[in-house]
């Protein structure tokens, strides 16, 4: 026998399945993983410093490109920083669009995973029934902000802008077909016994080492630990919807797969009751030294071009101190770190991605497992590498 | 504040942020050096040699039960009204039993370094290396304390204060256009 066992074998960055420019480093025992690196920081953009020079409202549009996939979550996160800062609360409209429309970017993030996902472990057609779905969201993303990915849509203090006329009916109208083609997939995977092949038993971790790792979203939820962000410390007015958290119990792949699946519905009945909510009234907190008057008025009022001046030249004022402001994003627990030292820009931001929390279980996961388990287990943990670096 | 609604402070939630304060006041009243509450957030300063045995007290005491490690992250304090110590490291413990968070810091001047929590919370391995690669905080006891998200060979530390918004690294200045 000859005294080499091992190969050493690099797996990415420029890796269909690795979800982006994820490196590892695998040492292999014939087709069995010995040892696993994980290699991050190729998608490294310095968000977090980018953000301390630019005024409170500039940096909003910086957090759409960490996750990517759900560009409304990451604002979501910020702007519930700031506001808690501030001690402000947007109006109950303002607040149920937000709800809305993230809830929405989790389906659209889910989507995504769930056809990347298949897709990794061989059943093609799932993608593409995903991204007609996914289609539908973008083009309400695009009709309310104007952009069909970097959407930007919230601010401090509320939203960029209202909804435009007809959107209701159009959300309305996506989440009466929503269900029926998530049944759908649900007939394409779930007892599929190719898909539960590859995927029942996989990646498993136990209840206690996903708490170790701080695993958080449906990928600790599959454990069978109820912690949702939403639930636990509800923001943006999430005690007053119905819902439930769906669980697994051996937290390997296929739990991870139920659990996401399950969220899609709930997150279908939440859009569902904030639609029902939408009241006519205000978006925005009225204080124009936060919120830009409207437009017209800049014509008539001499105080609104005042506000208008300053609030673009100067930015607005958040109080010293520091604030940790969670939020259940479609990976887990998106947490935004918030010190401010009195200025018009932020002391120091921090996010804590949930995908970079996440991907560091990998190695637990994958190793004495076989390569083709990697793959698996990479598309379960549904990471998004412009979040881990940032 | 407008016509928004303020925030209404939480009855339940202070007193049980005063209850985890009651416990470690018991437990090692001097070792706490400032304790702050702003925004129904509990801040405690301490001092980096009694980090690992509040962190250990923290997270085994049933009746506080902090499993979860949320965050790591620093603070680099060079431009604060009071810069020194120059740095401060942030830990966002989280009780999933009994749904409190708690604020815990250590600050620490430039080459002086902090104990490791991965003993006691695993998940602190990358987040104790993200720190060290972007303000240059060392670790002591750190099972793998390398860069995380810049190259290997990146000089400098990018979070710092005095580190430039608009760098770029010597070698790509140096390549020929």
């Amino acid at each position: 026998m000859s005294p080499i066992r091992t190969m050493t074998v690099n797996m990415g960055p420029q890796h269909p399945s690795t979800h982006g420019v994820l490196r590892l480093v695998l040492e292999l025992d014939g087709e069995v993983v010995v040892k696993c690196i994980p290699h991050i920081g190729y998608l490294h953009t310095g968000i977090e410093k980018g953000l301390e020079s630019k005024r409170f409202q500039q940096g909003i549009p910086l957090t759409d490109r960490m996750d990517y996939l759900a560009p409304l979550s990451n604002n979501l996160a910020l702007v519930l920083a700031i506001e808690k800062a501030l001690g402000i609360v947007p109006p109950e409209r303002g607040q149920t669009i937000r709800v809305l429309l993230t809830e929405l970017t989790r389906i659209k993030s889910h989507l995504v995973w769930l056809g990347t996902h298949a897709m990794d472990i061989g059943a093609m057609s799932v993608f593409l029934y995903c991204f007609r779905e996914r289609e539908a969201i973008l083009d309400l993303y695009e009709a309310a902000s104007g952009q069909r990915m970097m959407s930007s849509f919230f601010r401090v203090g509320g939203l960029a802008a209202d909804l435009p006329p007809g959107f209701e009916e159009r959300v309305q109208a996506f989440l009466e077909t929503f269900p029926a083609r998530l049944a759908e997939y649900e007939a394409l995977l779930t007892k599929n016994p190719l898909w539960r092949q590859r995927t029942v038993g996989i990646g498993a971790i136990s209840r206690e080492d996903a708490i170790a790792m701080a695993l958080s979203g449906p990928s600790l939820r599959a454990c069978g630990v109820s912690y949702d962000v939403r639930k636990a410390h509800p923001y943006s007015g999430y005690e007053r919807y119905q819902f439930e958290v769906p669980l697994g119990k051996v937290g390997d792949v296929y739990d991870r797969y139920m659990v996401r699946m399950a969220e899609m519905y709930q997150s279908h009945r939440i859009a569902a009751q904030a639609l029902a909510r939408l009241a006519p009234g205000p978006i925005n907190v009225a204080d124009p030294k936060l919120v830009p008057p409207p437009k017209p008025l800049l014509k008539s009022s001499m105080e609104a071009l005042i506000h208008h001046f300053k609030l673009y030249s100067e930015g607005f004022h958040v109080p010293a101190g520091e604030v940790y402001q969670p939020i259940e994003a479609p990976k887990g627990e998106l947490g935004a770190y918030l010190v401010s030292d009195g200025g018009t820009r932020p002391y120091r931001v921090h996010f804590r991605a949930p995908s970079f929390v996440n991907l560091q279980a990998l190695q637990k996961m994958v190793e004495g497992r076989l390569v083709a388990d990697v793959v698996a287990v990479i598309g379960s943990l549904d990471i998004v590498l412009g979040e881990i670096d940032r | 504040m407008g016509e928004g609604e303020t925030r209404t402070e939480s009855q339940a939630e202070v007193q049980t942020e005063g209850l985890v304060l009651q416990r470690l006041r018991e437990q090692f009243g001097q070792a706490l050096l400032e304790i702050k509450t702003w925004r129904n957030e509990t801040t405690v300063v301490l001092a980096p040699q009694d980090l690992v045995r509040i962190c250990r007290f923290l997270r085994d005491d049933p009746g506080l039960a902090f499993d979860f490690l949320s965050d790591v992250t620093g603070v680099d304090r060079l431009m604060l009204p009071e810069p020194s110590p120059r740095f401060e490291v942030v830990y966002h413990v989280y009780s999933l039993q009994y749904r409190r968070r708690i604020r815990l810091k250590v600050r620490v001047d430039n080459g002086q370094a902090v104990p490791t929590v991965t003993d006691l919370w695993p998940t602190a391995n990358w987040h104790e290396r993200e720190v060290y690669d972007l303000l240059g905080v060392t670790f002591e006891g750190h099972p793998d304390l390398r860069r995380i998200l810049t190259p290997d060979d990146w000089e400098g530390h990018p979070l710092r204060k005095d580190y430039p918004v608009e760098a770029s690294p010597k070698w790509w200045e140096e390549e020929p256009a």
